[in-house]
């Protein structure tokens, strides 16, 4: 047997790292290092209770200097006049209070529905295709030879090239929103998921070939499990483009739709409305990224990333 | 009875350099029960030779037998342990050590009575619903070779199983796995290119040769078992392995000028 105490490997993210009192400390000898030199240290990890809160600054960095040059005269002594202008760059207060009025009087959330059931339908059908065919190109040479060209052929052409189109095959609603997503974010998609699978070690494959697997067993017990959480992974990229595409789809030719209020505020210049539509989707996507970790975490706890 | 032979077996590679035989016409035989160990330095061969009788890759000539039975292609009946981790990483211990006889349809009570005294042999049985991230690489390569036995392999074999294990846990490692073996007495082809494990390990040791992989020696292993870590320090020990050593530098001195003058 081999003895207990080469068990486990360290795990340094997990390890409880007093802050405060280390901040406070004094220098123990001469020529130790200062309490803010292991945060300079590149990829030492920070105690959890730090993460949150410098996540949030970040934010409050961003609306700190949106409220400097709102609030104050700083942005026309450094030349940028329009940017002292409420009607160019209103204060986040307003922004606020718009957002607000969107929502409670003018039907924003119907637009924002509008737009996530858009997203949702785009990125599904795109996943639901994109998903099977990456895996089965990365898996299977023929697949590979047959439709990687194609498809990374496919993937250089902007979509939104697409749209005058697709405006044409398809009419200026739903069909035609969903479309767009579909073509901006199948081909980039079903590439990624067939390096996913293509990049699963052959070892794998090969020990259960040695354990009595067939060929079809290899790829459902071993081939497909290995490809779930780099598929996942590469899911909550491909949902970013898709709002992306979305945007510029509903900016071309919509009734509804975030993409839609925030072209007609633009055309009476109210910016508060541009803003707190950008806003919106800033928000929707950190939500639905949070949705994805969310689900890597319940569905993957053997992952070295989750730690529980 | 479970023997097996490679019967001139040779492996030639195309490269754009042009044909590299990394196995040249080698024949051996690994009688019942008996562990083998196949060492040489890097480039000799002995992994693919293992992945040959492996069934995982098919030669540009020759055979392998096992008990005079050509084999054709991976099978049970040879279990295989990699250096590499190669446990499912979303399957617990238990689960790794049953992947086996669960592809066989064999029911969960059969498939208990199989991992639970094999975890309980390596020592891991309170381990058995952890994932393999949780475990250390030496705990790691015990589950491996456990996952290997629950199919109740006729050979087993291993390719350098211990090689990205750190000094201390190699060494429990293989007395690990001697007392195993001594238990089990399956027939074991054990690659390595640490001489000093395949001697303490090995009933022989076949020395190979690279450019092109050849069977140089065969020595057979006199060092009485069971083996504990007194036989390290014998007078035998030190002997066989300079000759062993004797056997790998003399053939690097021979190749070393062929080798610049050539290329």
């Amino acid at each position: 047997m081999i003895p207990p105490s080469s068990t486990r490997s360290s795990k340094p993210e997990g390890a409880p790292a007093p802050v405060t009192s280390a901040a406070k400390r004094p220098p123990a000898t001469a020529g130790a290092p200062r309490w803010y030199s292991r945060y300079l240290a590149a990829k030492e990890p920070i105690p959890r209770a730090l993460s949150l809160p410098l996540g949030l600054a970040s934010f409050g960095l961003v609306i700190g200097i949106w409220a400097l040059l709102a609030y104050t005269r700083v942005a026309p002594a450094l030349g940028f006049p329009n940017l002292h202008n409420p009607f160019f760059l209103p204060s986040p207060g307003t922004v606020a209070k718009t957002l607000y009025n969107m929502f409670a009087h003018e039907g924003f959330a119907h637009d924002v529905w509008a737009s996530t059931r858009r997203i949702g339908l785009g990125f599904l059908i795109s996943a639901a295709i994109g998903i099977p065919l990456g895996i089965a190109i990365g898996s299977f040479r023929v697949v590979q030879a047959f439709f990687e060209p194609i498809i990374a052929a496919v993937r250089y052409m902007p979509a939104s090239a697409f749209i005058p189109l697709l405006i044409i095959w398809f009419g200026i609603y739903e069909k035609e929103k969903i479309a767009v997503i579909f073509i901006g974010v199948f081909f980039p998609l079903t590439l990624l998921i067939a390096d996913v699978s293509a990049n699963i070690p052959k070892e794998l494959l090969n020990i259960a070939y040695t354990l009595g697997a067939s060929r079809w067993q290899v790829f459902w017990r071993v081939l497909l499990p290995a490809s779930w959480p780099g598929v996942l992974d590469n899911m909550r990229i491909g949902i970013g483009w898709a709002w992306t595409y979305l945007i510029v789809a509903e900016l071309v030719a919509a009734s509804t739709g975030i993409g839609h209020v925030i072209l007609s505020a633009s055309r009476f210049l109210q910016t508060d409305k541009i803003i707190a539509g950008i806003i919106t989707i800033g928000i929707l996507g950190l939500l639905t990224d949070a949705l994805f970790r969310w689900a890597y975490w319940l569905l993957f706890p053997y992952s070295d990333r989750v730690s529980r | 009875m479970s023997a097996i032979t490679a019967t001139d077996v040779s492996m030639v590679f195309k490269t754009r350099g042009g044909r590299v035989h990394a196995i040249d016409r080698v024949t051996l035989e690994i009688p019942d029960a008996h562990f083998a160990c196949i060492v040489g330095a890097s480039g000799c061969g002995k992994s693919t030779l293992l992945n040959v009788m492996g069934g995982l890759v098919r030669p540009t000539s020759g055979s392998v037998q096992l008990d005079g039975r050509q084999i054709h292609g991976p099978g049970t009946d040879r279990g295989m342990v990699f250096q590499s981790y190669t446990l499912f990483p979303w399957l617990r211990v238990r689960e790794n050590v049953e992947f086996g006889p669960k592809l066989k349809g064999m029911p969960k009570d059969e498939r208990r009575r199989i991992s639970r005294p094999l975890l309980e042999e390596m020592g891991l049985a309170e381990f058995a619903r952890a994932y393999p991230k949780e475990l250390s690489g030496g705990m790691k390569q015990r589950v491996a070779i456990a996952r290997a036995l629950a199919n109740d392999p006729k050979v087993l074999l291993m390719d350098e199983p211990f090689g990205a294990l750190d000094a201390l846990t190699r060494a429990a490692a293989q007395r690990f796995l001697t007392e195993i073996w001594e238990q089990h007495r399956r027939t074991i082809a054990f690659v390595t290119h640490d001489i000093d494990e395949a001697i303490f390990l090995g009933d022989t040791v076949f020395v190979m040769t690279p450019r092109p992989g050849r069977l140089r020696e065969v020595i057979p292993v006199d060092i009485p078992r069971p083996r504990t870590l007194d036989a390290l320090g014998t007078q035998r020990f030190g002997e066989l392995k300079r000759q062993i050593l004797e056997l790998i530098v003399e053939h690097e001195n021979r190749a070393l000028p062929q080798a610049t003058n050539g290329a």
